[in-house]
């Protein structure tokens, strides 16, 4: 049928793939070693995973940094407007109407690269769990240096329960990523760049207002 | 896939890795880098040179080239040239027994109200056992003459034991006994020559052995450390830096540096760099309070844990040391004799004029907040009965600037009290009146209180008691310091029972943390189940 043909856009620049697979690489061994600091497990021992939990965590405020210069200077941080249009269509789709085969309710372009439901998430990770996470790591790994702000145990345990928060997150958006028309098209779309999106699909006017001007 | 696009997946993954390896880097070169810690070197550099010298040979000096029939006259002979050292040296407390400062200190010390778990008391002097640690001559106590040698002397020669020999041959003519005595005159004479500095043998004598037997009181000195390898002391080992007691515990007109009952070693922690005529007795002194390799997370741990801490990690390690007296059980005798019943490491667990014991070895230290002082309950000072007296115990808490996390042998015990006036007692032991000889032990309390002039009603039974020995010997070499999981660690945390302080590793909020984890099982849940309703309706699809 017609409307199952697929095309391909360019949705995701080098800088930002590159942002987004170094961010989940530090993320990720952030958990792995934040719990074992944590006492969950043991893995790398206690002192090597502090080692490379502080390191890791400092790498990635550096980067933090490039990813918030380029949502300012690029204009992409209108792509985590919040908005409330289709919201309730898209928590439909994934409660229910994709198990009925029906398409998604928003498409994915240049202009509009996050559905509603996306851009709440992705609003509220980057504007309130990372800095939230950043600010009281920063504060943990430079406590004996610095007049105390908050006291220790207050700064670990949010530290931790944020931490268990962005887990959270984070096993929902990698099993997402295989909600697109096929199991990988998402992954393969923020690993080249190049996603594949079905021919017919409209893109409406209050989605692309973020496009960047050519 | 485009070939461009391939290119930039590979650099993204490229960069991913090279993040990962400088992390591993990053870790490995501060943990196995050559660079010295500051500490080191520093504390090579205080001790650089620290063979003592000296301008004289006593073996060529004429007051020492005599016929010594007493020890008080071989001390005449130290004072012909060294004049004030007796001086001095009575108004220290290895002469005086009593710790020194103002009224209100003169009740601490073995000559005062002091007590301990271990022997009670030293009954002002008047138990005369207690007095073969005393420096002074024929166990006269203060009445006596110094011993400059019990301190000076490095010959091991039984100097008591020769003289009192001389003396019972005094009157004796026979020239044979003549010949004897001219024999152990010429021996005392060699011997006294060798004059030293105080040797870890001088000081261990009593030391090493306080309390009545090897290794009985302290837990980190025995007579292991004699002649101890760097594995059970790094600064004293005899394979290492080969230390001497005085090295630290340095020394100004015969008054030697170190914790006196209620009074701290120091007040404050400074490094020589800050103060460079300080006693030597704190580790700060020569190994700064920043010790370890620059940016080591161990050196924000110095404002709250004592080096003690880590790299002490368990006591007693070579010989073992009593951990229970329990006195209430003194005093059982078979066919009407004094016994002893022999236990592990062939040590007494029981003995007749003592009571019960039990010894162990290798010990992991209990930790408290400590600033340098210990509290004192001594035989003046009222007690409840009804709770564990803490006979000794360290002072400070986690808003004490000065008071770290600090290793601690606890020896526990019983020891008699007066129920009327809720006093620890003081028994007599030693002696023809003392409990050792008459096992009444109303009457050897009734003699020892009297001996200290505090009141004893009569009646008496048995309280537990416990007895804090700060653990600052025994000092392992670094590889042997504690991992941090010995504390950082949920189960079985060596600080398990400090708690006022956050310790990453073994705390966590029950509450946030049970919230954290239902949101990620929760997570977990919702999309095996999101998936597996994918997979059975296909999606929708009708394939």
């Amino acid at each position: 049928m017609d409307d199952k043909k697929t095309i391909k856009i360019y949705l995701y620049t080098r800088f930002e793939r590159l942002w987004h697979w170094y961010q989940a690489l530090t993320i990720i061994c952030l958990i792995i070693t934040g719990l074992e600091i944590h006492g969950t497990y043991t893995l790398l021992g206690f002192q090597t995973a502090v080692n490379v939990h502080n390191f890791i965590g400092l790498a990635w405020l550096i980067l933090f940094a490039f990813f918030v210069f380029w949502l300012l200077t690029t204009g992409e941080w209108k792509q985590y407007i919040p908005t409330t249009k289709k919201l309730f269509l898209v928590v439909r789709y994934y409660s229910w109407d994709i198990f009925q085969g029906k398409p998604h309710p928003v498409q994915k372009s240049a202009g509009a690269k996050h559905n509603p439901l996306q851009r709440l998430a992705y609003l509220g990770i980057s504007a309130m769990l990372l800095p939230v996470q950043m600010i009281t790591g920063l504060l943990y790994y430079l406590y004996n240096d610095m007049p105390q702000v908050l006291p220790l145990p207050v700064l670990a345990v949010i530290h931790t329960v944020v931490a268990l928060f962005l887990l959270n997150f984070l096993i929902i958006h990698v099993y997402m990523t295989t909600t697109g028309h096929s199991l990988f098209s998402h992954i393969s779309g923020m690993i080249t760049g190049w996603e594949e999106i079905y021919k017919t699909t409209e893109i409406a006017d209050w989605e692309i207002q973020a496009t960047r001007k050519k | 896939m485009k070939k461009g696009n391939f290119i930039q997946l590979c650099l993204a993954v490229t960069a991913a890795m090279a993040l990962f390896c400088a992390a591993q880097t990053a870790v490995a070169s501060t943990s196995e880098s050559d660079e010295e810690a500051l500490g080191r070197t520093l504390a090579k550099q205080a001790v650089k040179g620290s063979e003592r010298w000296s301008t004289i040979d006593h073996a060529k000096i004429d007051a020492l080239n005599q016929n010594f029939t007493s020890g008080e006259q071989i001390t005449q002979a130290c004072l012909s040239c060294h004049s004030e050292a007796a001086t001095q040296f009575h108004k220290t407390i290895h002469w005086t027994w009593l710790a020194s400062g103002d009224k209100q200190d003169m009740r601490y010390g073995k000559a005062g109200y002091s007590v301990n778990n271990f022997c009670i008391s030293g009954n002002a002097m008047e138990d005369k056992g207690c007095l073969s640690c005393h420096t002074s001559w024929n166990k006269k106590g203060v009445e006596g003459e110094v011993n400059c040698l019990k301190c000076h002397n490095s010959s091991g020669f039984n100097f008591n034991e020769a003289l009192s020999d001389i003396t019972a041959f005094s009157k004796d003519e026979d020239p044979d006994t003549r010949e004897i005595v001219k024999e152990i005159q010429q021996e005392i004479k060699e011997a006294v020559t060798q004059v030293t500095f105080p040797t870890r043998k001088n000081c261990g004598d009593c030391h090493f052995t306080g309390g009545g037997g090897d290794g009985v009181k302290h837990g980190d000195l025995d007579t292991s450390l004699t002649k101890p390898n760097r594995m059970l002391d790094v600064h004293m080992g005899t394979d290492g830096k080969d230390f001497s007691c005085t090295r630290c515990h340095t020394t100004v007109d015969h008054n030697i540096a170190g914790r006196i009952y209620t009074n701290p070693a120091v007040e404050t922690r400074k490094s020589l760099i800050e103060d460079d005529l300080a006693p030597k007795i704190t580790c700060v002194s020569c190994h700064s309070s920043e010790p370890h390799k620059n940016d080591s997370k161990m050196n924000d741990h110095t404002d709250v844990v004592s080096c003690q801490a880590c790299h002490i990690p368990t006591y007693a390690r070579v010989n073992p040391t009593k951990m229970w007296w329990d006195w209430s059980k003194a005093g059982k005798l078979k066919d009407g004799k004094p016994f002893i019943e022999e236990g592990p490491f062939g040590k007494p667990v029981y003995k007749s004029i003592k009571g019960e014991f039990k010894w162990e070895k290798n010990v992991t230290p209990e930790y408290f907040w400590f600033n340098g002082s210990l509290t004192s309950t001594t035989a003046d000072d009222i007690i409840d009965p009804a709770q564990i007296v803490k006979v000794s115990h360290p002072v400070g808490d986690r808003t004490d600037p000065e008071a770290r996390i600090f290793p601690f042998k606890m020896h526990r015990g019983k020891q008699p009290y007066d129920k009327v006036h809720k006093k620890l007692l003081a028994p007599l032991l030693s002696g023809e009146k003392g409990f050792w000889t008459t096992f009444d032990m109303d009457d050897a309390i009734e003699r020892g209180n009297k001996t200290l002039g505090i009141p004893y009603s009569g009646k008496f039974d048995y309280v537990e008691t416990t007895y804090a020995f700060p653990i600052t010997h025994m000092v392992a070499p670094k590889e042997n310091a504690l991992n941090c999981t010995e504390c950082h660690i949920r189960e079985n945390s060596r600080l398990a029972a400090m708690t006022g302080l956050y310790l990453p590793g073994r705390d966590k909020s029950g509450f946030l943390d049970t919230i954290g984890w239902l949101s990620v099982f929760g997570a977990l849940a919702g999309v095996l189940l999101h998936g597996l309703g994918r997979f059975f309706t296909r999606n929708g699809k009708e394939e």
